[in-house]
Formats: structure tokens, C-alpha cells, sequence
């Protein structure tokens, strides 16, 4: 045997519970009829070099969990980098506007898989109503403030070196251009007009002091393959991926006032994988801050977005 | 697939992408549109470059500045499309995007021919490993299809390419603006028979696996999870099962693979090429990060010097003499240029033998001298093992391969700073390979006492520059008892670079603070290293260093748990593995 056969068994017992609580196993391709995903096992041991190559040079690491797909990709291949452990906190930046659903899921998994989670948000900005959903300010404003803002706080409160982050390439152009390891200055921005060269898979893992710097595992990963590797590893996901009663299903989770779902009978995840192999329409065009202007994404990521 | 699509700025290359993505009907829902509205309202004419050209910047002044990848299929099979950045000042833009490619699409403008990153890009592909090479001439509508044009260019560039060793797929004459020859043959080059852009990514041959060859498994980082010792790690060629015994280069140590681990992932008693996996070993010998296990009938070399080609990204030029850190593979190590053999310009391929000075932008054949033995391979069979980077200023600057592994030097080190300035705690770091710390054994004093010789020792005989610090040292009548005297010569010590371990009787709880504080105001490294049993750490599996129990861990830098290891030398190495990717760290 080549595993210690106690621990593999503790841990598969967790994945059972989990996969039946949090995503019943009618939602995947039954597993005697599993479609063929060898391709997504470069994917995932690039990833997880990734992962152990950030594990081994900072102390003082912590994994972004936004809850949506992505994260619960990341999440997963985490444990198969670190064999069944997740030896590093987890962070959600909380704007209070995400949706019930997505708080219900992160609070059950998080004790389900035994998660220190760290939870930041940025109260005082809060408390004096600066948002968007408030009328006060535009939805770029609010997303740089609730969400730029809270995870900086975050940092600083934790003195994180460097933190994991589960953006890909495909999403959108800016992020086509990011590095796997990308160095952020003490004002937390991305000169993205001077980013290191990376090669050979050796990455920037000497820095200076005060900045830090942001690791992507999952940025070769394209929409499908997310959902390919879902499927084939059972990995739970928030229930608003799938079509509800009314027809209607989310394709990218944010915060309530600025996402919408899409008209989408997908109720499983093959189902998910065909409409996408199908479709034409941009991911995130749900998100409705990236729709304010021309640049208004590119904006929002050089000062220190996600 | 990977293709990178490089050539000389303003060559089209961005245009071909957009253009590439219309024809195959790749483009998202709104993406036409939203272009033309961008270009309408900047008052230019329409620009498929703007699909790739995401950033302002970009669009702004028309180039592309970073690589970029997006992905599109063929009725054939998936491919990733990397946009690399033509222009002279982005050529480390462009080596990112190149080297992770399979194969590349070459852009020649018909109107202004052969020109200097054509030429450089080209070179930079056969170095950086990307041998399937298309040549395309784009902007044949300007030169009204001119076949004459068209055989020039190809007749000049095929020879150029020849020189590097380099043989082109193929030479496709297209028009990326109005669309000729990238999904259809067009009727504007009637004397053109070869295939369209769409057909050349298709005839690509798929990268090869490259599990027949001998194994080369390069050690990432070493777990303790639990009472297992994992070596973690991805197989960069070869197989390796259970029960064969592998040999560790750097050092020739072997042992036998005792399992292979995974989780959640079908148990095999076999991983191979591409795998991240981890390992369990029948012995418990020393590994650290940067070995790499082979079979013991085809390890790779073990050696202090080699020669490269390289090429140099950086904006200080390299010298002979010049110190740097060396990537190859999980290892990293200070190095000297001990040779500069030629250089090389990589936009004509004129050499220079005489140059003194490999600048930005250029190539160059040279030797190698790491401060200590490192693995390595000649680049042909193997190639993860045989390519390295070289870090200065917290960068990679530049990039080679190795053509030659020569004979090892006993010789001294000496690294070289600025005539007119002192050494500082940088060119201390990069001599060294290592940090000034003070490091104080924390837990059973008597155990300590013994491990304290060896662990200075084990420190020492990687080349560590050590020193253990006790009592008699300071003055008896007037320092015995003042932990501040001997906490300023400790910080002293650790400033000249010296890993400075502290005696017994100056590791006790109150002495710790004062070191503490005295260490901090200097931000000198003080490592308290303590020695758990299992235990304590059993109630947090799973956690690394945890120190959530103040009472027992709330000085602790490095929990060691030495429970279960018996022999003084097992201890050491299991200390000196949690202690000394600290000290490499600046």
C-alpha cells in the first residue's frame, strides 16, 4: 500500500461527507461514465508546483478565498499539493454584500475541511455607508474600497508576505497579462508596464522588503477546465452555479447589487461544461463593475485589485 | 498546444492574433463591436490588435508591451495563443512568453523585410528551446502579393535561421489586416501552394513525453506532516517506482523508495514524468531541497563549473568576475562568471571574442563557477535540469543552458563588490549564500549540550560561516551574568555574516527576551529554534510551526519535533532542514 491507509481514510471520509452535503452527487457525471479529462493532469500538477514552490519560500502565506469556483479548485488542489493538509490561513475579504448563499457554504466548508479561515472587511469604510449600494459612490469606487482596501487590511493585520490568488488568464485582458508570481509595491500597486521575466518555471521569489507578493496557481486554467476538473474530482461548489426553479443560474459569483445570473437551464455540472463549450459570451460579463469604462478593470487591478 | 507568435514590432503580430480569432470565428459575443467602439471613439481606423492589447497603454500607442495568452480551438485540436511584445524594450516580456511555448509563428512585415528583433527573436527561440518554427510574411497587400518580395525574404531569413541550426516549417505569405491566407487559401497569392496559418498551427507536432528517459526528480521541499518524512517534488523525465533505489546529487547519497504519495488521486506504485508527487524513503539520509534523485546507473553530473549559452536581460552588463544567484531547477546557489569565451550580438549573430561585457539584450558563451557542487546536465537529453537562471537584484536577469559540464575546482571563492565602497550585508549575503542569524536551541538543555557541536559543524560543512558564542568569550568578572554584553557581540558576529550559535546557559527564557530586543533594534535574525517532542505537536497535525500554544511555542521561531529520531545525526539533519532555508533567506 502506498499511502498510509489511515489517513487516506480519514480524509476520503471527509470528502464523502463533504461532496454529499455541500454538492449531492447527482450534480457531477456519474463516475462509471466519468468523460475522459487526462488533459486537465498538466494542469493540475503545474498548479500544484506552483503552490509547494510558494509553501517553501514564504512564511507568512495565506490563500485569497473568494467562495466562487476558482477558490474551491484552489482549494482542493492545495490539499493534494500538501497531501490532505491545508498548512496556511485562508482569507475572505467580506464586502457584507456577498450573497447568503456563498457565507452559508464558506462558513460549512471551512469547518467541514477544518480551515483557519480569516475573515477581513473593511468596517470603518462601512460604517460611514461608502458604497455603492448606498448611492454614494460608482460601483469601481466600492469595489476598490470594500474590496482592495479590505484585503489590505487584511495583509497588514496578518503581516502576509504573499498571498495565493486563484485569477486566470482567460477571465480578462489584464489578467492574460499577469506573471504566476507577481510583485506588488508597499501601496500594494501592479507595475504592470515592468514585470519580472519568468521562465523555465522559476519564478520571482526574491523581493524587497515592505512589498509583497501575489501567486496565481490556476492562471493557465481556462472556465472549462474549472468545471472539467469539478467534475472529475467531485469538488463541492456554491448551489447558485446550478439553474434554479426559475431557469436562471450565476456563471461568475460576486457581490449581490453587481452580478446577475444568466438565463441557463445547466442544473449539473456536464451540463455547465456544454453550455460554456457553446457559448460566446464573455465570463465576467455579468460583473457589472467592469462595465463602467474602457479601463476601468485595468484601473482597479494596477492599484492592487485581485 | 502552446504557440508564441514573435517578430519585430510592428509586424503585425497582435493584428494576426485578432484577425486569426475573426476568421476562425473564436472572437466572444460584443468583442467585434466593442472594438470598433473603442477605435471610433479614439478616431482611428478599426484595429484587431486591441483584442490582445488590453492594457491603455497599449492602446495608446499602439505596441504591445506585455505577452499575453488567450485560447482558441481549430476543428483539429485547443490551442493557447501567447502574444510576445516586439519592440527592443520588452525582449524579457517576450522571453516570458516564448519559453513556455511548443512552437512559434515567426512575423516578417514584406514591407520592411528582415529587421533587428527578426533576427533576435529567432535567436532567442533556438536558445530558449522552441524548435518548430513557422516563418510568416505578413503585409503582403502592401507589397501589392509580390512573389519576388516574398522569396527575398525567405531566401535571407532561411539563412539566417540556418546558422542557428534552426529548420523553418514552412514560409506563409498572408495579409493579417484583410484576412489572406490565415483560415483560406486567398486568391490574391495564386503562386503560393504551401499551407494557411490555420494549417500550419495544425501541423505542429505535439510536444513529446518524456517518460522513456532516465529519471530526474528535483527535491521542492520536504514535509513533516505528520511522523512521515514526504519528499515532495515533480518528475521532470523519467518513471520512478517503488523499491527502486535512487541516488541524491549533490552528496551520492541512495536509498530506496519505500512509497509514493498522494491524495485523493489513484494510488500507483509508480508516478511518472510530469507528476507532482511525493516520496518516502526505506533510509532516512540527509535530502534537502535542490537534490535531485536519478537512478543510479544515469545521474546527473555533480560539479562546481560549466559552460552556457546564455542570454542577458539585465541593464548591468555581466563581467568577468560578476556574482549573481543560479536557478537550475529547485536548486539555488551564488555564482561567479569566471569566463566570458564570446559574445554574442543577437540581432546579426557577429561574435566578439575579445568583449569584456555580455550588455542587455545580448548572448554570450560562458563559464559558470558555483560556490559549491550542484546537479546538473548537459542540454540535449535533458533539458529541465540543464537550463538555469541567474538572479540579481531580487530579479532574473538573464537565462542559458548548459553546453558543457567541466571539471570541478578546489580552488577558493572570491566574490568582487565596487572598488570604492565596503561590503554590505547584501554582498556578505550573496558570498555566503547565507544570512548573519543568531540561532538559540530552545527546549531540553541537556540535549541541547549535545546537538550544539554538531549542529555548528553540520552548519559549517555546507559552507556556512559559524561561530559558537559561550560565556568564556565575554569577559567573566564583568559580563557573566549580563546577557546584554553578550547579546551585542552576538549581534556584532551575525553583522559580519556569521551564523552565531548560542551556548546553553545563554539560551535560557530571560536571556531569549534581552537577545530578542537587543537583535531587533538592529533587525539582526534571531532564530530560536525549539526542540519539541511529538506530543505537543500531535495536537496541531497538519500545522507547521504552529505557535497558537503561547506557553510552550511563544518564542519559537522553528518547532523541531525530534521525537522517534534517535541517532545525533538524524536530529542534526532534521534541525538543519527547518534551519537552514532560513538562513538563505535575506
Amino acid at each position: 500500500m502506498a499511502s498510509d491507509p489511515h489517513t487516506s481514510d480519514i480524509y476520503q471520509a471527509v470528502r464523502e461527507d463533504a461532496r454529499g452535503e455541500l454538492t449531492p452527487s447527482r450534480r457531477y457525471s456519474p463516475r462509471e461514465s466519468v468523460p475522459d479529462y487526462s488533459h486537465l493532469d498538466e494542469l493540475e500538477a503545474q498548479s500544484i508546483y506552483i503552490m509547494r514552490e510558494a509553501f517553501n519560500k514564504f512564511k507568512n502565506m495565506a490563500m485569497l478565498w473568494s467562495i466562487g469556483k476558482d477558490s474551491s479548485v484552489m482549494l482542493w488542489l492545495a490539499r493534494k499539493a500538501f497531501l490532505g493538509h491545508t498548512p496556511f490561513p485562508f482569507v475572505h475579504v467580506d464586502t457584507s454584500f456577498k450573497m447568503p448563499e456563498m457565507i452559508e457554504f464558506r462558513d460549512r466548508l471551512a469547518a467541514l475541511w477544518e480551515l483557519d479561515l480569516r475573515v477581513g472587511q473593511n468596517k470603518p469604510a462601512l460604517a460611514a455607508g461608502e458604497t455603492f449600494p448606498s448611492g454614494k459612490i460608482s460601483r469601481v469606487e466600492c469595489c476598490s474600497l470594500l474590496k482592495r482596501d479590505g484585503m489590505q487590511q487584511v495583509m497588514e493585520t496578518y503581516n502576509f508576505e504573499a498571498v495565493v490568488l486563484g485569477i486566470r488568464r482567460d477571465e480578462e485582458g489584464t489578467r492574460a497579462k499577469e506573471r504566476y508570481f507577481s510583485p506588488r509595491n508597499k501601496n500594494f500597486e501592479w507595475d504592470y508596464r515592468d514585470q519580472p521575466p519568468e521562465l523555465w518555471d522559476q519564478f520571482k521569489t526574491d523581493f524587497e522588503p515592505g512589498t509583497h507578493l501575489r501567486i496565481h496557481p490556476l492562471l493557465h486554467w481556462t472556465e472549462v477546465n474549472i468545471w472539467e476538473y469539478i467534475d472529475r474530482e467531485q469538488i463541492p461548489v456554491v448551489p447558485l452555479y446550478f439553474a434554479n426553479e426559475e431557469g436562471k443560474r450565476y456563471r461568475s459569483l460576486g457581490c449581490a447589487p453587481c452580478t446577475s445570473p444568466v438565463e441557463s437551464p445547466a442544473a449539473t455540472v456536464p451540463q455547465i461544461i456544454t453550455e460554456l463549450i457553446e457559448t460566446n459570451v464573455a465570463e465576467r460579463s455579468t460583473r457589472a463593475q467592469d462595465q463602467e469604462a474602457e479601463d476601468a478593470f485595468e484601473r482597479l487591478r494596477a492599484s492592487g485589485y485581485m | 498546444m502552446k504557440i508564441v507568435i514573435v517578430g519585430h514590432v510592428d509586424h503585425g503580430k497582435s493584428t494576426l492574433v485578432g484577425r486569426l480569432f475573426y476568421e476562425t470565428g473564436s472572437l466572444p459575443e460584443g468583442k467585434f463591436d466593442q472594438i470598433k467602439d473603442t477605435c471610433e471613439r479614439r478616431g482611428v481606423p478599426f484595429e484587431w490588435a486591441f483584442l490582445m492589447d488590453a492594457l491603455q497603454a497599449e492602446r495608446d500607442q499602439n505596441i504591445t508591451i506585455d505577452t499575453a495568452q488567450i485560447w482558441f480551438k481549430t476543428a483539429k485540436r485547443p490551442y493557447v495563443i501567447i502574444d510576445a511584445p516586439g519592440h527592443r524594450e520588452f525582449i524579457k516580456n517576450m522571453v516570458t512568453g516564448a519559453a513556455s511555448a511548443d512552437a512559434a509563428l515567426l512575423l516578417i512585415a514584406a514591407n520592411e523585410g528582415v529587421q533587428e528583433q527578426s533576427r533576435r527573436h529567432g535567436y532567442l527561440l533556438s536558445l530558449l528551446g522552441v524548435k518548430q518554427v513557422a516563418v510568416v510574411v505578413n503585409k503582403m497587400d502592401m507589397v501589392d502579393h509580390d512573389e519576388a518580395v516574398f522569396d527575398a525574404i525567405e531566401q535571407e531569413y532561411r539563412s539566417f535561421l540556418t546558422q542557428l541550426g534552426v529548420e523553418p516549417a514552412c514560409f506563409i505569405p498572408i495579409s493579417a489586416r484583410e484576412g489572406d491566407n490565415i483560415a483560406a487559401r486567398s486568391e490574391h497569392t495564386p503562386w503560393y501552394d504551401g499551407p494557411t496559418i490555420v494549417s500550419a498551427l495544425d501541423n505542429f507536432v505535439p510536444p513529446a513525453q518524456s517518460g522513456n528517459q532516465s529519471l530526474r526528480f528535483p527535491i521542492q521541499d520536504i514535509y513533516r506532516f505528520d511522523h512521515r518524512r514526504i519528499l515532495a517534488g515533480r518528475i521532470e523525465s523519467g518513471t520512478l517506482k517503488v523499491g527502486d533505489e535512487l541516488l541524491f546529487t549533490p552528496g551520492q547519497r541512495t536509498a530506496r523508495v519505500k512509497s509514493i504519495e498522494r491524495w485523493s488521486t489513484q494510488q500507483s506504485e509508480q508516478a511518472h514524468a510530469g507528476e507532482s508527487v511525493g516520496i518516502t524513503l526505506d533510509n532516512q539520509i540527509f535530502v534537502e531541497r535542490g537534490h535531485i534523485a536519478a537512478h543510479t546507473s544515469s545521474a546527473p553530473t555533480e560539479t562546481n563549473r560549466f559552460k552556457a549559452n546564455l542570454f542577458w536581460l539585465g541593464d548591468k552588463p555581466i563581467e568577468p568576475g560578476s556574482t549573481y544567484k543560479l536557478k537550475l531547477a529547485s536548486q539555488e546557489i551564488a555564482c561567479r562568471v569566471e569566463r566570458i569565451d564570446r559574445v554574442i550580438d543577437a540581432s546579426t549573430l557577429d561574435t566578439h571574442e575579445d568583449d569584456e561585457r555580455v550588455s542587455k539584450n545580448d548572448a554570450a558563451e560562458i563559464v559558470i563557477r558555483t560556490l559549491g557542487p550542484i546537479a546538473l546536465d548537459v542540454y540535449g537529453e535533458f533539458v529541465p535540469t540543464a537550463r538555469f537562471v541567474l538572479v540579481d537584484d531580487w530579479d532574473v536577469r538573464g537565462g542559458g543552458i548548459i553546453t558543457h559540464a567541466l571539471e570541478r575546482s578546489q580552488d577558493g571563492y572570491e566574490a568582487g563588490g565596487a572598488a570604492l565602497s565596503a561590503p554590505n550585508s547584501v554582498e556578505r549575503f550573496k558570498r555566503n549564500r547565507h544570512r548573519g542569524a543568531i540561532v538559540a536551541l530552545h527546549g531540553d538543555p541537556a540535549r541541547e549540550r549535545k546537538l550544539l557541536g554538531l549542529l555548528e559543524r553540520a552548519l559549517f560543512n555546507r559552507g556556512m560561516q559559524t561561530f559558537t558564542l559561550s560565556p568564556k568569550h565575554v569577559d567573566l568578572k564583568q559580563a557573566e551574568h549580563d546577557p546584554q554584553t553578550q547579546a551585542l557581540l552576538a549581534r556584532n558576529l551575525a553583522a559580519a555574516g556569521v551564523v552565531c550559535i548560542l551556548d546553553t546557559p545563554m539560551a535560557e527564557g530571560s536571556s531569549l527576551r534581552t537577545f530578542r530586543m537587543i537583535a531587533d533594534d538592529e533587525r539582526t535574525a534571531f532564530l530560536v529554534v525549539h526542540l519539541a517532542s511529538a506530543d505537543r505537536i500531535l495536537e496541531r497535525t497538519g500545522r507547521r510551526a504552529s505557535q497558537d500554544d503561547e506557553a510552550i511555542f511563544g518564542d519559537a521561531d522553528i518547532i523541531v519535533d525530534l521525537e522517534g529520531i534517535s541517532s545525533l545525526e538524524e536530529q542534526i539533519a532534521a534541525i538543519a532542514e527547518q534551519l537552514v532555508p532560513e538562513l538563505q533567506r535575506f
